[in-house]
């Protein structure tokens, strides 16, 4: 491979040693970059005659700690295999090596006039690979549904280095188990998917992007079930409290009220007639909620600066304080209003620090906790609202993480969303898989 | 107290939360696809020497010379991390540790850094001898001959970037108050080090601007360097020194504004009150200095610059943004509307206008292959515009561009914004005369 991707001093390895989650980090001894399937075939076979644990990791823009390095172990580095292989306008497919960008690849399927819906916040940055082993979702979950939504085939090298193939380009495919499935959001620890065969869909003719700001949290969730009783489904329904809306608002200075509780950002697209309507008929029932404020965007270079703004919140609320923990729960649709306020009442309880924003067209929401991790007091009292939130979370019927994945932030919850039977099956199919292992050890589960 | 990262407010390290929107930003990422050339791979750096796991080591050092301090990463950061004030700090205590220092660099840093760009009249006493140099033909000849093979390895490479030096310096352009017919404001104006040298002509244009608008013009004729050059080599006490010194010879309450028109010197000019912060003296008038201090597009269009009645003819224009305008002051739509107050100039859009040119203060010196390589980025752009003029707001871009354009066999010009402007008010003054 070349001494140039192997990677062992500590001033080339410690920068691979945590990813986009907080306050996680881990040792590295080898970062590895292969160049072709067959390079990463090898070092997976070697490391399997070798006994050595294997992390993989694409842009390390995740948000579990799914590809933070444990100890020992090598990092798989696949950001060189980077290119978007074909465009099948004929079968609306999309070939990609998987480190190719997210973004990159709806920008090639753009050309053909086409879409690759799934748009994860970190879509300029994050890899195709990751997003499929994290099976990211993004802002368009409601109408367009999620990455696992648009996987049709995976190349896979196994645990010990072999190369699979599961899935193809035929819509209906019913031969043997949907193996495909299993790999999508195994978090790395089933195998490592070298190349991605994507569904993508005729571009939407028409969008437009609205804006509605309130003075009730309640307003703002109200009005979108308001516009899922109309038998609307808009691509997306997203909101910002007040707290995001400051931070936001500091980093890209576009003019959003600081004075609100909420803010609606409302997307439709599809034909332009169709557009239109529900257009008109999503800004009406946003003012009969009593939205103070409802905007259409001039144009698309400011829906766009909205849209990025919005993928910006998490980012931007680090501003406030040095340590920002995520979370990522989802309860059903009707329950996201009750959820937001029992965010906001749990941050008074702890005398903590929150910012929520999130999907509330699918119910995924991210409060978001300012802490310092260096402050261990409060830290714990970080934990007791985390525990809160989750015990709620599940009361509702809802889960713990809607599109981060379970990692190492999660993982302490997953028996007891998922139950006993389901967690010891999951255990035993990755003991089946990997019975040495050696692929993101400690990942998803101990 | 000698700068350091354990001593640096562990929070600034801390506001990094590595969640890689920096990533695409960062042109030295972009072109190796490793962490440890990103922004926040860099951080992490600094943050495990803050944490005693690293040492400072030749390669840390390396890294931290890597880094072109372009700054788009601040520009993409949502959470407002200070890369800025990071990189300075651990730029000066690699320099601290002595690390990574040949004979050879060490004798050119004290050269440049400590001496001529601590002495304005000792530097333009040089700039003089190199003008003779040039306009005696001895370079030509020189080159000819081969006798430049002689120079050491390092100026044999510079020797062809080399700068033509200007005739004459600022002094000799601008008289020391300059005014207008009708006075509105009293401004300051900075003639740079590098500007006044190489482009004196262009510090005559912003006075003659700034006259245009109202504006009283204060130059005094020998002005010390703004320190930015020694900040971000890591030389923070010379810094310190040099910012005193522009304080006295400026005290800000006398003017309404103090004028700069070098990008990369503003960036530096209008944060003196971080770096004097714990000077009990100068702390307040560096609090006061910062409030005034102003980029030339930015004072102009604050104050509704007023159009050119005639343009230069039909011109199509194309703006490159230099990193620490854009990136650094945040000035991007003032230079643009600057230009389009010219009747009869077409501004079309550089694509990856604010990319770095690989120009970045001394990068172009110290990292020569990097930086070729963002040119010749840069140049296929500008040529792609189809534009005949680039504009551009800053003498380091301004020089590596022009040398980009040379290279490349292209007829386009290369002029400054200000530059614009005054040929325009001059030909609108011909216009008004000849009535």
């Amino acid at each position: 491979m070349g001494d140039a991707h192997v990677l062992t001093s500590p001033e080339d390895t410690i920068p691979y040693g945590f990813d986009g989650t907080a306050a996680l980090k881990g040792p590295v001894g080898v970062v590895v970059l292969p160049g072709s399937t067959a390079e990463v075939s090898a070092v997976v076979q070697l490391a399997y005659e070798l006994n050595i644990t294997i992390v993989t990791r694409g842009s390390g823009t995740g948000l579990s700690g799914g590809s933070v390095p444990s100890e020992g172990c090598l990092v798989l580095c696949l950001t060189r295999l980077d290119k978007i292989l074909s465009v099948d306008a004929a079968n609306l497919t999309v070939r990609a090596q998987c480190g190719a960008i997210t973004a990159a690849i709806d920008a090639a399927a753009n050309k053909h006039g086409l879409f690759y819906p799934p748009d994860p916040g970190s879509m300029k940055i994050s890899t195709i690979g990751g997003n499929v082993a994290e099976n990211s979702g993004g802002l368009r979950g409601l109408k367009y549904g999620v990455t696992r939504d648009y996987v049709m085939g995976l190349e896979v090298v196994l645990p010990d280095g072999r190369i699979a193939h599961f899935g193809n380009a035929c819509v209906k495919d019913v031969a043997g188990y949907s193996m495909k499935d299993l790999f999508i959001g195994s978090e790395g620890t089933l195998g490592i998917i070298t190349e991605v065969l994507l569904k993508v869909v005729p571009r939407p003719a028409a969008r437009r992007t609205m804006l509605a700001s309130y003075d009730r949290m309640e307003d703002a969730a109200q009005t979108v079930s308001d516009i899922i009783a109309a038998k609307i489904i808009p691509c997306t329904l997203e909101f910002l409290d007040r707290m995001t809306i400051g931070c936001v608002e500091d980093y890209a200075k576009i003019g959003l009220p600081r004075d609100c509780e909420a803010l609606l950002l409302m997307e439709t697209d599809g034909h332009p007639a169709a557009v239109a309507e529900e257009a008109e008929q999503m800004l009406a029932l946003a003012r009969a909620r009593g939205a103070r404020d409802v905007r259409v965007a001039r144009d698309d270079a400011e829906a766009l600066q909205l849209a990025s703004a919005r993928r910006s919140a998490f980012s931007a609320l680090a501003r406030v304080r040095p340590t920002t923990i995520l979370e990522d729960v989802t309860v059903p649709r009707d329950k996201l209003a009750e959820m937001v306020s029992f965010v906001a009442e749990v941050a008074k309880k702890h005398k903590l620090l929150v910012g929520t924003f999130g999907h509330m067209g699918d119910g995924n929401l991210h409060p978001t906790f300012l802490t310092d991790e260096r402050n261990t007091e409060e830290m714990a009292r970080v934990h007791e609202a985390l525990e809160d939130i989750v015990t709620k979370t599940l009361a509702l019927g809802g889960t713990i993480t809607g599109e981060h994945g379970v990692g190492l932030a999660k993982k302490a919850w997953l028996r007891r969303q998922v139950g006993e039977n389901s967690h010891d099956l999951m255990r035993e199919i990755k003991r089946a898989w990997d019975p040495r292992n050696l692929l993101n050890p400690g990942k998803i589960f101990d | 107290m000698k700068p350091s990262l354990k001593l640096l407010d562990y929070s600034i390290l801390q506001q990094c939360m590595h969640c890689g929107m920096c990533l695409p930003a960062c042109p030295t990422y972009v072109a190796t696809n490793k962490e440890r050339h990103s922004p926040r791979g860099r951080i992490s750096l600094m943050r495990a020497v803050a944490d005693g796991e690293l040492k400072i080591s030749p390669a840390f050092a390396d890294e931290m010379s890597y880094c072109l301090g372009c700054l788009a990463c601040q520009t993409a950061c949502p959470a407002g991390v200070d890369y800025s004030n990071l990189l300075e700090t651990a730029r000066a205590e690699v320099q601290s540790a002595g690390l990574n220092q040949t004979f050879t660099s060490r004798f050119w840093r004290t050269v440049t850094i400590r001496g001529l760009f601590m002495r304005p009249r000792l530097l333009r006493f040089v700039g003089r001898l190199l003008w003779l140099y040039q306009r005696l033909g001895l370079q030509t000849a020189f080159r000819k001959i081969g006798l430049t093979k002689l120079l050491p390895k390092d100026l044999r490479r510079l020797e062809p970037q080399c700068p033509t030096v200007a005739t004459k310096f600022s002094p000799q352009l601008i008289r020391p108050v300059e005014s207008p017919a009708k006075k509105q404001h009293r401004v300051a104006l900075l003639t740079g080090c590098v500007q006044d040298l190489v482009f004196a002509d262009i510090n005559r244009d912003t006075a003659d601007v700034l006259l245009a608008n109202g504006c009283e013009v204060h130059t005094p004729p020998v002005q010390p360097c703004c320190g930015s050059l020694h900040a971000h080599n890591g030389e923070a006490d010379a810094a310190k020194t040099l910012a005193k010194r522009m304080i006295d010879l400026f005290p800000p309450s006398q003017f309404d504004a103090i004028i700069t028109n070098a990008g990369g010197c503003g960036n530096h000019l209008r944060h003196y009150s971080a770096l004097l912060a714990d000077d009990a003296v100068y702390a307040p008038l560096a609090k006061l200095w910062d409030s005034k201090l102003r980029d030339i597009h930015e004072w102009m269009m604050q104050h509704g610059c007023r159009a050119p009645q005639t343009g230069l003819g039909d011109l199509t224009v194309t703006y490159h943004d230099s990193c620490h305008l854009t990136h650094g002051q945040k000035v991007t739509k003032q230079p643009r509307d600057l230009l389009k107050l010219i009747p009869g100039l077409k501004l079309v859009e550089l694509p990856e206008a604010n990319w770095c040119c690989g120009s970045a203060g001394i990068y172009n010196i110290t990292q020569p292959e990097q930086s070729e390589q963002l040119l010749v980025r840069k140049i296929g752009h500008v040529i792609g515009t189809g534009a005949s003029v680039l504009a551009t707001a800053n003498p380091g871009c301004h020089l590596q561009i022009a040398r980009g354009l040379r290279q490349a066999g292209s007829p386009i010009t290369l002029l400054q914004p200000v530059t614009l402007l005054a040929r325009a008010y001059r030909a609108e003054a011909k216009m008004n005369d000849g009535r």
